[in-house]
């Protein structure tokens, strides 16, 4: 009796070990317009496989900086196309792992509710004193905000009021705490079950702007790691995508 | 050979002079009062008063500057002070950074202010009182000369921490040229955006510099730290 109560003992505590061997932790950058919808991606990846994502958010061209430095990432969702495209050539990411995950959107937005009209006239008007642009250098969506102020020809007025953010989330913020009258931000920052839910704002007709593809790459330092590997093609399955689109990204 | 410190950096350089050198006059003029008074005070607001001067030391700079930019905007108290005086908003403005480097760099100008006040103790005052002197002449025929070493350590540290200052900046600062783009963080962007040339450059100099201008201040010390009859 008292050695089958001992055995039971062992085979219970194997077989709880045995879980959480299954069970990795996995360390991916995100970059910053994709945190909110990350979080929840992460989440549904948790439920479903045990894994644990590790997230960090900042800017896609820090990241790539610090993926060259041997920063310990395993997976990168980047802000654009081209930082997983040198990632692949520099031999850094494996090759043929990149896939399109999103499509950003780029919003001009104010908290003050009534300042941005549904057809971005307030950028003609110049009725502000600051707007907030993401970094171009180092974020697709400053590029691509300045792309879509080039197409409208309003570089040379708009440029004196630029105030810039070292990310997209730093441009958020100065927006948000109304430093910045408006600024060009990621539509799923200031989207909340499918409306701008506060301020006003104009969603930037994509044809202004080349499109902000966003690319995923598997690391080196993620190959053979099963977790990585199981949430790429998480991030592929309909439940992620599902996700994705209703962050307002395409 | 091409000069490897471009335009851009020299606006930088110029930028964090200026500002480092207007936050060592306002400080001066705002914590020696200040240190004189928690040196002599036996009031109870000493020990309170002391703390919250310290406290930017503690406090992480990146913290500091986001309550700045809050407290700034159109809606926080400063904010509203600012555009009710007619100045507008102080955020990624000069004078916003001006603000943020005073508090922030307002300890390492109290401190040595204050134990060099202390350090003098009550001999001295009290032989000129009753030498007749009132304690506006007392203060500045001899505290304030028998504490010059602690002033002009005061002014070095104001002004080396101001020169390094970062997390304040980045905060508050909206990367603007001219205007807030400092040394600091211009180096920054070229380290992100991997222009490592220009970042060394820059760096280098602002290195060179900055030694230069500590070890004259350093040789400079030993020389007006001795008290003249």
């Amino acid at each position: 009796m008292h050695r089958l109560s001992k055995i039971t003992a062992w085979v219970t505590a194997l077989f709880c070990c045995s879980l959480q061997v299954g069970a990795a932790e996995l360390s991916i950058a995100v970059a910053a317009n994709f945190a909110v919808p990350m979080q929840k991606i992460a989440q549904a990846f948790e439920q479903e496989t045990g894994h644990k994502a590790i997230l960090s958010f900042g800017s896609t061209g820090s990241f790539y900086a610090q993926i060259r430095h041997g920063a310990p990432f395993q997976i990168l969702l980047a802000a654009d196309d081209e930082t997983p495209i040198k990632i692949e050539k520099e031999g850094l990411g494996v090759a043929g792992s990149r896939f399109s995950y999103a499509m950003g959107k780029l919003v001009l937005w104010s908290k003050q509710p009534g300042l941005v009209d549904d057809k971005g006239e307030i950028l003609r008007t110049g009725k502000f004193e600051r707007i907030a642009i993401a970094n171009p250098k180092l974020s697709p969506y400053g590029t691509a905000a300045m792309e879509a102020l080039t197409t409208l020809g309003l570089v040379q007025e708009i440029r004196p009021k630029i105030v810039q953010g070292e990310n997209i989330a730093q441009t958020y913020q100065f927006v948000a705490t109304e430093n910045a009258q408006l600024g060009f931000v990621a539509l799923s920052q200031v989207l909340t079950e499918g409306k701008i839910a506060q301020g006003s704002g104009w969603i930037v007709p994509a044809k202004l702007h080349p499109p902000i593809q966003q690319d995923a790459i598997l690391l080196v330092r993620g190959t053979d790691n099963p977790a990585a590997m199981s949430f790429m093609r998480f991030l592929r399955s309909d439940r992620a995508r599902l996700l994705t689109r209703s962050y307002g990204y395409e | 050979m091409n000069f490897p410190l471009n335009k851009d950096a020299w606006d930088a350089i110029c930028l964090t002079l200026e500002l480092a050198a207007c936050t060592t006059v306002i400080l001066l003029v705002l914590a020696t009062p200040l240190a004189w008074w928690l040196a002599q005070t036996q009031s109870k607001w000493r020990a309170p008063i002391s703390a919250l001067a310290t406290l930017p030391l503690v406090l992480p700079p990146s913290v500091l500057g986001f309550y700045l930019l809050v407290a700034m905007g159109p809606h926080g108290p400063l904010g509203q002070l600012t555009q009710a005086l007619g100045w507008g908003v102080l955020s990624f403005t000069f004078t916003g950074l001006l603000i943020g480097s005073v508090i922030f760099s307002l300890p390492f100008a109290v401190q040595p202010m204050q134990n060099a006040f202390e350090a003098i103790g009550k001999r001295p005052m009290e032989v000129a009182f009753t030498l007749g002197a009132g304690p506006i002449d007392a203060f500045f025929s001899v505290a304030l000369p028998l504490a010059r070493p602690g002033l002009l350590t005061a002014a070095i540290l104001s002004f080396s921490h101001t020169v390094g200052e970062f997390g304040v900046v980045l905060m508050i600062g909206g990367n603007i040229p001219d205007k807030t783009r400092v040394v600091s963080t211009q180096i920054y962007g070229h380290v992100e955006a991997m222009e490592y040339a220009q970042a060394h450059w820059l760096a280098a100099g602002m290195l060179v510099f900055s030694f230069s201008v500590l070890l004259a201040l350093s040789l400079l010390r030993k020389r007006i730290g001795q008290v003249l009859p």
